[in-house]
């Protein structure tokens, strides 16, 4: 035990006086939950729109003006051509094109099927697709009022759906992706710093003093990882300060629930950097590997894309990432309320993984040469 | 037996098949300095990882300190102290608080502490730099600190590992006074060196050539032995 102290004050006395260090700790991870926290938004807005407009009617012109007055359209022009909207898009001018037809006015007030023509730029697939949506709803809304303004639909009680978004009424991107950042961040301060730490007293040459001194190797990997643990939990509490009071995000769950299992989960990601130090020689090796894991972890963890959209292999494979385990947990307990009892899977896999990983460290660092 | 610090029956290590100390045979008495002497790769730092436990011999047995050095590795580690030729103190640790570590991993207690440092520090009148950082202090004073903290837990023995490389005469000198005052406190003391004159400072040397020692014994005797004026010489024929 007192040797895990020795170690631990030594460490702490490194790490601050490493010059780089105070930035890494103290502004890096908080810049990045203020900027990432506002640039991660998958809603789509100004939607740049050119509407091909070959009826000229009334009625058109009331499509085009409800389309010009969405919060998620920009109107950048109407005329009479395809090409000249067709030649936009290519330019990268606007990005969806509506077209409406002639005689769309005089076959919609005679009751007949009339066509419209969305065409959207596809290269980010994903806005595409949105875009249509949105376009699309417009169209239905329009099509709705019409019918009703001259009486052709009766408004009758039956079917009605009503919409509530539980959990996050707003719809507020941010109470979403905040928690989700946080664990990140968490997650990459972790996994680095401990990730360099061994393999930098290997570079340096004091690791062989080391080894042949009565240092037990649990005693060195547990001084080595009670510093990281305490920044970690420091940098955690800082960043849900900042979710908390800056982005509003709403906290239901327990701080208990949250603290417990985020001390577990940061002993299993400090374990992982420290198994990545044992197996490498360089601070090098130690980074790339740290990337490697870092960048899987981050796409594979469900933060940015859903996990249900990915094919299954992927979706089986996240079961073995540990972000994933956490960004659900940080996510259930902070704006769901869930109490223990619904993490406890996810609990006791980080549990589990937590000792396997650290043990894996324990065994690996050698004290032989 | 009693006052044989290091005894050693057929020592071997191979790597491969490649032989890098091949069947040693010797002991160290108590309070000795023993010079290990041979040309670069002739298996003396690998003699020395496993004396100290930090490599498993291929065959043979070896007694450190009482403890066999393949299966009594920790109680082995307490009762060693070692520096090696690469710098083994934190840069980014001041003096003192190098010294603090070392005797804390070596399970002194708070109190020890105190005094072993403020007694380090006045042998080596650093009072002034003890809290300087350890990468602002000369190579001359590191390698004194370095074997100061080496033997601060009052070790049986103390292994070297050239550790005067690189520094100059008159701080070789004052290094070697060092290690006379440790031999005189009971220390016994395992020394490489490549310099021939430093050999002529320990009690008894042994010569390694190609993994295997093809001399041991007191100065005199090597001298009078290979019929040489100096170190040098005996060096020369054996290697030859």
């Amino acid at each position: 035990m007192q040797r895990i102290i020795y170690i631990v004050q030594k460490e702490f006395k490194q790490i601050f006086r490493n010059r780089m260090m105070k930035p890494m700790l103290f502004i890096m991870p908080f810049v990045q939950l203020a900027v990432l926290s506002y640039t991660a938004d998958f809603t789509v807005k100004d939607i740049r729109i050119y509407v091909q407009d070959q009826d000229m009617s009334p009625l058109s012109a009331k499509l085009t003006s409800k389309i010009k007055a969405s919060d998620n359209f920009t109107l950048k022009d109407v005329s009479y051509t395809y090409d000249e909207g067709f030649n936009k898009i290519q330019d990268n001018e606007i990005d969806v094109i509506l077209s409406i037809p002639e005689h769309f006015s005089r076959n919609l007030n005679a009751n007949r099927k009339t066509e419209l023509f969305i065409t959207a730029d596809a290269i980010n697939s994903t806005k595409a697709g949105i875009s249509i949506n949105y376009l699309q709803n417009i169209i239905h809304d329009f099509q709705i009022e019409e019918a009703q303004s001259k009486g052709l639909i009766e408004i009758k009680p039956g079917i009605n759906t009503i919409k509530r978004d539980w959990y996050n009424p707003g719809l507020d991107y941010k109470f979403f992706m905040v928690p989700g950042i946080l664990v990140l961040l968490v997650t990459m301060l972790a996994l680095f710093l401990s990730g360099m730490n061994i393999v930098r007293e290997k570079e340096v040459g004091t690791i062989e003093q080391l080894n042949v001194t009565p240092i037990r190797k649990y005693q060195f990997i547990i001084g080595k990882l009670l510093p990281f643990l305490i920044i970690g939990v420091f940098e955690f509490t800082v960043g849900l300060a900042v979710a908390l009071l800056w982005f509003k995000v709403p906290f239901l769950g327990s701080v208990g629930v949250i603290y417990m299992f985020t001390i577990v989960y940061l002993i299993l990601v400090l374990g992982i950097g420290m198994f990545i130090s044992t197996i490498t020689d360089t601070q090098q090796q130690a980074l790339f590997l740290a990337w490697f894991f870092s960048v899987i972890f981050i796409l594979m963890s469900g933060l940015f894309t859903p996990i249900e959209s990915m094919p299954q292999w992927a979706q089986d494979l996240t079961l073995l990432n540990p972000i994933r385990y956490y960004v659900e947990v940080i996510r259930l307990v902070m704006l769901k309320g869930s109490s223990f009892a619904s993490i406890k899977v996810n609990f006791l896999v980080i549990t589990l993984s937590a000792i396997i990983i650290n043990m894996l460290a324990i065994r690996n660092y050698k004290k032989t040469a | 037996m009693d006052n044989k610090v290091i005894v050693a029956k057929d020592l071997t290590k191979k790597f491969g098949n490649f032989t890098a100390v091949d069947h040693i045979t010797f002991d160290v008495k108590q309070g000795e300095i023993f010079g290990f002497l041979g040309a670069n790769g002739a298996g003396k730092t690998t003699a020395i990882k496993m004396l100290t436990g930090i490599l498993s011999s291929t065959s043979g047995i070896a007694k450190v300190a009482g403890y066999d050095i393949n299966k009594e590795r920790n109680e082995l580690k307490k009762n060693i102290g070692y520096m090696s030729q690469k710098f083994s103190l934190y840069e980014d640790l001041t003096l003192k608080e190098n010294i603090r570590f070392y005797g804390g991993i070596y399970g002194l207690t708070k109190k020890q502490i105190v005094t072993k440092t403020g007694e380090l520090i006045e042998r080596l009148r650093l009072s002034h730099i003890e809290n300087t950082l350890i990468s602002e202090i000369p190579l001359g004073w590191k390698q004194k600190i370095a074997f100061s903290v080496a033997i601060l837990h009052h070790p049986k023995i103390v292994f070297l590992d050239e550790p005067t490389s690189g520094v100059d005469p008159i701080t070789r000198r004052q290094f070697w006074n060092l290690i006379y005052e440790a031999a005189e406190d009971g220390i016994t003391v395992f020394v490489t060196t490549h310099y021939m004159d430093e050999a002529e400072y320990c009690d008894r040397i042994s010569m390694m050539v190609q993994g295997k020692m093809k001399a041991i014994g007191s100065l005199h005797e090597l001298l009078e032995k290979y019929n040489a004026k100096d170190m040098d010489e005996v060096f020369l024929k054996l290697a030859r």
